[in-house]
This record gives structure tokens, C-alpha cells and sequence, in this order.
């Protein structure tokens, strides 16, 4: 990763998240239960837990991809769930396959969003887009589609597409799934360098416990659709909740029952 | 009762799908690009599948009318019969299955597998409506390229008709007498009915396509599903919808 951020435009307004009793029901199933949250500006707020319970759909809220059964959510003073917030705030975010589009380029999946709203002319829009990709060292796959890119690359565009929209609140959905350990690394360091240079408000969902640990001002861990604690990493090293060890540091025990019906039903 | 819901929710979503589309409409000069993209792809790579089958339906209708015809002595009225058949019905009706099952199918697995992949979501978030960029420069494409296919369908049919005719040992009406007969009883109104009636399948069409697409949700097994469901549906509202039209019409 090129070590330039100190060029980064992106430096403006960010904002906070106000969660406040957020209920979430598809059909008879509640994902979501009375969840109450408060990410500062400017934090890198982590928030975990195993699969299934109902990180993502959290992040749909706040990205206002979903709608609340019950509570609200807020980006700043904005409700997250009025589509005409997003004219008032720039949201990005980081899907967690990247969800690019995968008829354009690299080069035009960035491009998408300046040409969109008109940000610049044609050699603006180039000279914003370039500057993003050399920030993420992608510049040279600038004319590659999605299918040509590795898991890690696909990860960094998406990033990058992020970035180029100049985010006043940054969400990652899974940024280190699916990646070996030295890339997750390269992007647990661009998350935080980012916020260093960029002082955006990041909120990250992920089961990975290293980027958690690494990154976060705060980590709200989300069990069954519950917030089961709040906290700042240090809190999380050796947690005192047993559920919360267990999640974060487990040990696997071949003579725990599930493990010998698992070895019967193979056989 | 509860199917009967469910359609009621399919059409009332679908409206709403046009309405948002068409509070895009002052924004179409700037989705120029797009909006010939979407006319390459439901004009041009469509006519030639346009051109063979209505040439060839032309000439069966030819066929099978001069066969029935020569037995009370009507054959001069081949003309007529293909002319009008394929002007008011037959070219408006096969352009609009064709662009269900070829255009129809595309737009909504393509917009099903955007939608799946979150590349919809991630336009949202983009705050870039899927209905500007996605759906109103197709329906405008639909509004430009359905009466061209529709007229070129009219006259690979009445072409068809008439080599069939000239042709045929036990027809033998020459080109001069088919056209004859063909301009002798159809009138202006004939044709520009046709034509309303593709305008009008070709965007129902595209909108149901579109909102299917659109809401499809699970995984990439639904796109498959999402396309047959697209499909089926536009069949039945072309010749449903075909019924009230042609009365409406007349």
C-alpha cells in the first residue's frame, strides 16, 4: 500500500450513529432485538459477533438498505432510513463481496459515482479516481473487470470505491472475509490509516477477533440479535463473560457430544 | 386469496416501479449513452430473429389461406388476409413474445444477478436510484425500437406472403395483385393500431421485467427462477392484455 495519505482529500464533516431500540422481524424471526448504540465521530467502532447474529442486517440499517420494525436509527441528526438523508450525508459502503459492478472496469466502477453527481468534468473525475487508486496500490489494474481480480484486490476496489465518494461515514461489512492472513492485515492497516488521515467515522462489522482487536476505539459484541457488551478492545482481551470468551478465544474440544455426532452422522 | 394478494402487490409495486422511473424522465439527455445501449440491444441484436420468423409467417399464412381460399375462389383476397393478420395482430403479438423471450429474459437476469450480488445495494448507497440508471433509459429504448420492429415484421410478413404466393403452383397470385389487395383494404388505421399495440406490449414488457428483476431476493438460484417467473408473465399479459387492446381499438 502507498504510503501517500498525507495528499488524501478526504478530509470533512463526519458524523456519529444513534441507534435507539432497533427491532428488527422478517416474518415470524426477530433478527434484531431492542438495540441501542451510539458510535462518536470520528471513532473506528467494531461491531462482532458469530455468524447469524444479526451484524449485517445491523449495517443495512444504518446503511438504510433495510427498514426498523421498531426504533430508529440516526447519522448524526439525519434518520437513516429517509432516502433523502442520503443527499445530506456521503455513505459509503464496503459490501463484504464486494459488490462491484461487474460489467465496468475498475477504473469505471470508481468513476460511477463523480460522474453520477457530477463532481467534476472527465480529466477531475480521472485525476480523483487515479489518486484513489494509487492510494490502494491498484493502479495498475485500473482497466481490469471485477472477474479478473484475486479476493484481496476485489476487497481493496471496493475500498477504494468507497473512498472516491469522499465518505462522510464509512462502513466495511466483512472486510477481511475470505482472505489470508497477510491481506488482512494490508486491510485492517488501510482501515485505520484511513481514519488517521481522514478522521471519518468507520463502523465495522466482522467475526474477525485480530482485526477487531487491531482497529477498534470501541467493539459492541451482538449475540442473537442483542447487544451482549460494549467496550474498548483492552476489555475484550480477557474477557470476564464466559459466552464472550468462548466466542473470542475458542477451544475446541474433540470430546464435546456435537463433535461425536458430527464423527457418527459422517459415518 | 392470498395468491390473489400477491399479484395485487406484484401490480401495485410494478406501478410504483414507473412512477419513481418516470420522476426521472428531465434526466434521460444525460443517460444518452445508455439509452443506446439499451436501443442496440432491443432493436438491433432482436431483428434479425424478426426478420426470418415474421418473413416465414407471412408465407404460412400465404400457404394455408391460398390453400383454403382456392376452393371458393377467394385467392385474391390472400393479400388482404396476410396483410391485415400481420399488421394488426400477428406483427405487433410475435415482436412483443420475442422481446419477451429474448430482451425480457436479459434485462431481468441481469438486473436479478445485480440485485443478488448487492451491486443494487450498493447503488442505493451510492445514492444513484436504480430507477434512473437502470430502468427508465430501457423503457425509453422499448418506446423508440418497438414500432421499428414492428414495421420491419410488417413487411418481412407481407413479403413473405406475397413470394409465397407468386411461387406457389396452386396459388399463383402475382405480387402485383397480392399488394393490390393489400393496400385495397387496409387503411392507416390499421397500421398505426398495430403499432400502439407493440408500443404498448413492449413496455409492459420491459416495466415487468424490470420490477421483477429487481425484487428478486435469496440466491443466485433465484435469478434463474426470477427469469422463468419474467417470462411467463409477460406471455400471459401479451395475449391478455392483447384481448382488451384490440377491443379498446376497434
Amino acid at each position: 500500500m502507498s504510503s501517500t495519505y498525507s495528499t488524501s482529500p478526504f478530509i470533512g464533516k463526519t458524523y456519529g450513529v444513534t441507534i435507539r431500540h432497533l427491532t428488527k422481524n422478517f416474518g415470524p424471526v426477530t433478527v434484531l432485538q431492542d438495540i441501542s448504540l451510539e458510535v462518536r465521530p470520528g471513532e473506528i467502532f467494531v461491531i462482532m459477533g458469530p455468524s447469524g447474529s444479526g451484524k449485517s442486517v445491523l449495517l443495512k440499517h444504518i446503511a438504510g438498505l433495510e427498514t426498523a420494525t421498531r426504533g430508529e436509527v440516526r447519522i448524526g441528526e439525519f434518520d437513516a432510513a429517509d432516502p433523502s438523508t442520503r443527499d445530506q450525508v456521503h455513505l459509503a459502503l464496503v459490501f463484504q463481496a464486494g459488490a462491484l459492478f461487474s460489467s465496468l472496469s475498475v477504473y469505471d466502477n470508481l468513476a460511477l459515482y463523480p460522474r453520477e453527481h457530477r463532481l467534476a468534468d472527465e480529466a477531475g473525475i480521472r485525476q480523483r479516481v487515479m489518486r484513489t487508486l494509487q492510494i490502494l496500490s491498484l493502479e495498475k489494474a485500473f482497466n481490469k473487470f471485477p472477474s479478473e481480480l484475486s479476493g484481496g484486490m476485489r476487497k481493496r476496489v471496493a475500498i477504494a470505491r468507497a473512498l472516491v465518494m469522499e465518505p462522510q461515514l464509512l462502513l466495511y461489512d466483512e472486510p477481511t472475509s475470505e482472505l489470508d492472513p497477510v491481506m488482512s492485515a494490508t486491510i485492517s492497516e488501510i482501515i485505520a490509516t484511513l481514519r488517521q488521515q481522514t478522521a471519518v467515522t468507520s463502523i465495522v462489522v466482522t467475526h474477525d477477533r485480530d482485526l477487531a482487536l487491531s482497529i477498534a476505539d470501541r467493539i459492541a459484541i451482538i449475540m442473537d440479535g442483542r447487544i451482549r457488551a460494549v467496550g474498548q478492545p483492552n476489555d475484550f482481551r480477557q474477557p470476564a463473560d464466559p459466552v464472550i470468551a468462548n466466542f473470542l478465544n475458542p477451544v475446541i474440544d474433540f470430546k464435546n457430544p456435537r463433535f461425536k455426532q458430527l464423527e457418527n452422522n459422517h459415518e | 386469496m392470498k395468491q390473489l394478494t400477491a399479484v395485487i402487490d406484484h401490480i401495485g409495486s410494478a406501478v410504483l416501479l414507473l412512477v419513481r422511473s418516470l420522476k426521472f424522465v428531465p434526466t434521460l439527455p444525460r443517460q444518452f449513452p445508455r439509452f443506446i445501449e439499451q436501443c442496440y440491444l432491443i432493436g438491433y441484436t432482436t431483428l434479425p430473429i424478426v426478420t426470418i420468423l415474421s418473413f416465414f409467417i407471412g408465407s404460412v399464412l400465404a400457404l394455408q389461406s391460398g390453400y383454403s381460399m382456392e376452393n371458393f375462389g377467394a385467392k385474391q383476397f390472400i393479400g388482404t388476409l396476410v396483410g391485415l393478420s400481420m399488421t394488426r395482430e400477428l406483427g405487433p403479438v410475435m415482436v412483443a413474445i420475442l422481446l419477451a423471450g429474448r430482451v425480457g429474459s436479459a434485462i431481468t437476469a441481469e438486473l436479478a444477478s445485480m440485485k443478488v450480488y448487492q451491486e443494487i445495494d450498493a447503488l442505493v448507497t451510492m445514492n444513484i436510484p436504480p430507477e434512473r440508471m437502470l430502468v427508465l433509459p430501457r423503457l425509453a429504448a422499448v418506446l423508440v425500437m418497438m414500432p421499428v420492429l414492428a414495421i420491419i415484421a410488417n413487411l418481412c410478413g407481407w413479403y413473405g406472403g406475397a413470394l409465397v404466393c407468386q411461387y406457389t403452383h396452386f396459388i399463383s397470385v402475382d405480387s402485383e395483385s397480392y399488394f393490390a389487395a393489400l393496400k385495397r383494404y387496409m387503411g392507416w388505421k390499421d397500421i398505426t393500431d398495430g403499432l400502439y399495440k407493440a408500443e404498448f406490449f413492449g413496455f409492459v414488457i420491459v416495466l415487468v421485467c424490470c420490477h421483477i428483476g429487481l425484487s428478486t431476493r435469496g440466491g443466485p438460484r433465484e435469478i434463474g427462477a426470477a427469469v422463468t417467473r419474467a417470462v411467463v408473465t409477460s406471455l400471459i399479459l401479451i395475449l391478455v392484455l392483447d384481448y382488451f387492446v384490440t377491443k379498446a381499438l376497434i
